[in-house]
């Protein structure tokens, strides 16, 4: 059922990068090249073209940000491809980088450790590949525990800005209304509400858009 | 009547001025005591160099010889103190107990020995010459007092009571003055001469102090190099086989069948989880790596995230800090806030950062309430905090009135950057 898709991982950890392309292959997918640093992807990603590209933040020469500038680059050269990045700590200062690097969707930004989590890993992997914007729960989680007093978030409820939160975490509308207890109705309608409330047009893909929103704050 | 600061100023004011105030009796003083410790000066002097080239053959006398310097430095301190007398204040240098406890790591300072020697030779019968004027120019105008008492003989001039003894002490009337302003010159240039030759070269110090400064910086800096090598050691070591560790404990996850096994594998991936998250805790305490990646605004904003008391963020930055100030003010603000969310019962903060000419200043206020102190001598939290920013030429300072409001404030010199 899963789609097989055809994978290129930069990582510049050895023990991270065997780890990766092992669970990758476990998952029926191919992982075409596993190098260890930014401009080996960028010269794989090009040759390559594959469905996905799953790469570390921080990598050689300067350990800085390299696979977040590699992941903007290869979005912008290559739509079509979706980006999963991975880093090693909760960074908020990275994500809106990231986001805007996509502002249509297909990347990820997930905490290491959730490549732990193998299930939802892969998961997160299908639906970056399927289009979605998948942002690390515990990213979020630290996101929503910033209290704003202005800003356009301020004028969602709080039930609203939970359903907000879960979206951000990339849930469909009945995942939702698991997590809370609800009717899949009652979350539509409060996913109506958040749209209306933040202004965002039906041009767009509204659901990233308000995810974007969120995440800026 | 407003006073001289020294008898170089009274001697340029007006006459009365001078001849009214303190600084001809200092002078007079000044002179009067150096003949003393002047003949004092030469008998040890040619003693020692007596002795000392006598025995020098045997060695002994090189011993002898190098007791001059310690003389000189005798002398230096005496005469120091000494120059109050014409100049208000004494000139600084080492006090004799802070010499004998230097001991002979302290350099021969050639500087005090010649002026020892001058001292001996020259100086002392200059002054004596001086005093001697002044006190035959006194005596004669006492003449005629003096010559109804006795014989009076002064400078082969055998002073007869009535006219000739008024006569003596009309020609000495007027060299009183005079010879106020001689000892006056006289007792300015020597003191002068002495303070040059015996203060400490303003240079020297000024190098000193340079050197001293420089390396508390480079103390400060290996100090940051050494945190940044143990941060990356954990975050490319250790944390990244943590993190392999429950990336094979997901896998086995998804291989163990249902059971007992299952379970312990689930505990073993928790525990592994928990130890990445301590871990990780413990990194960012020693040297967050968003700040290397993207400055202070970025770093701060984190912690304020991850702060329990609703932080508000304002850093005015246009480009990056010099890498100590960043660290410095980045652990001021984590240091702060930690403090905010434990003891002050804030419910708000607010983290102010911005530059001033050469400057850059940060103040983290809570509304929580106060009574907030630094504790230099633990040599924790913010107390060494302080001592790291004292060492980057910046101070660090914490207002907190019983009551409240808590205001930690640092500045440190950024200027060129």
């Amino acid at each position: 059922m899963r789609r097989q898709l055809s994978v290129v991982l930069a990582e510049d950890a050895a023990l991270l990068r065997e780890g990766l392309v092992g669970i990758l292959e476990r998952a029926g997918h191919e992982v075409v090249a596993a190098v260890s640093d930014a401009e080996a992807l960028l010269a794989y990603v090009a040759r390559e073209l594959p469905d996905v590209v799953v790469t570390d933040i921080r990598m050689p020469p300067t350990h800085t940000d390299e696979g977040l500038r590699a992941a903007a680059r290869i979005r912008a050269e290559h739509p079509g491809i979706a980006v999963m990045v991975l880093s090693a700590y909760v960074a908020e200062a990275y994500v809106p980088e990231l986001l805007d690097s996509a502002p249509h969707g297909g990347v990820g930004y997930l905490l290491k450790d959730r490549v732990g989590h193998v299930r939802e890993f892969l998961e997160s992997l299908d639906r970056v590949a399927a289009g979605e914007t998948v942002v690390d729960p515990q990213v979020v989680r630290q996101l929503l525990g910033r209290r704003r007093d202005d800003g356009p978030l301020a004028r969602l409820t709080e039930r609203e800005r939970e359903v907000l939160a879960l979206m951000a975490e990339g849930r469909t509308n009945g995942s939702i209304a698991q997590e809370l207890v609800v009717s899949e109705a009652a979350v539509r309608k409060h996913v109506g509400n958040i749209f209306i409330k933040l202004r965002l047009d039906a041009g767009s893909d509204r659901r990233v858009s308000a995810v974007l929103a969120y995440l800026r704050g | 009547m407003t006073r001289t600061p020294d008898a170089w100023a009274a001697l340029r004011a007006h006459p009365w001025r001078y001849l009214g105030s303190r600084w001809p009796w200092g002078a007079l003083a000044y002179l009067l005591t150096t003949v003393p410790i002047g003949i004092v000066m030469l008998v040890v002097l040619l003693g020692i160099l007596f002795v000392g080239a006598l025995t020098a053959v045997v060695v002994v006398g090189l011993v002898v010889l190098a007791g001059i310097p310690v003389l000189a430095g005798v002398l230096g301190v005496l005469e120091r103190a000494r120059l109050r007398l014409v100049q208000g204040a004494p000139a600084s240098g080492m006090s004799l107990r802070e010499r004998l406890r230097a001991g002979r790591r302290l350099p021969v300072s050639w500087p005090e020995v010649g002026y020892a020697f001058l001292v001996a030779v020259v100086l002392w019968p200059l002054d004596a010459l001086v005093v001697l004027a002044v006190f035959v120019s006194v005596t004669l105008i006492l003449a005629p007092l003096l010559a109804t008492v006795d014989t009076f003989v002064m400078l082969g001039w055998e002073v007869e009571p009535g006219p000739e003894a008024w006569l003596a002490a009309a020609i000495a009337v007027p060299a009183l003055p005079l010879a106020a302003y001689v000892v006056g010159v006289l007792a300015v240039a020597q003191a002068a001469l002495a303070r040059q030759l015996l203060s400490p070269r303003d240079a020297e110090l000024a190098q000193a102090v340079a050197d001293l400064r420089r390396s508390r910086v480079d103390l400060v800096d290996a100090f940051e190099t050494e945190r940044r090598r143990i941060e990356r050691d954990l975050h490319d070591g250790v944390q990244q086989r943590l993190v392999a560790l429950t990336m094979t404990l997901g896998s086995a996850e998804l291989d163990v069948p249902e059971g007992p096994g299952l379970n312990l594998v689930r505990q073993a991936h928790r525990q592994a989880e928990e130890a990445l998250e301590e871990l990780r805790t413990t990194v960012r305490g020693i040297h967050p790596r968003v700040l290397a990646d993207h400055g202070l605004a970025a770093a701060v904003h984190e912690i304020a995230d991850r702060s329990l008391v609703p932080v508000t963020v304002e850093i005015r930055l246009d480009e990056r800090l010099p890498a100590p100030v960043e660290t410095a003010a980045y652990f001021v603000v984590s240091e702060a806030l930690t403090n905010v969310a434990r003891h002050s019962g804030a419910r708000r903060a607010q983290v102010h950062g911005w530059r001033r000419a050469g400057s850059f200043i940060l103040a983290v206020v809570d509304d929580g309430q106060g009574g907030a102190v630094v504790d230099r001598a633990s040599g924790s939290g913010l107390a060494g905090l302080a001592v790291r920013l004292d060492a980057l030429g910046g101070d660090l300072r914490v207002t907190s009135p019983t009551g409240g409001p808590t205001e930690v404030r640092m500045e440190a010199p950024c200027a060129g950057n």
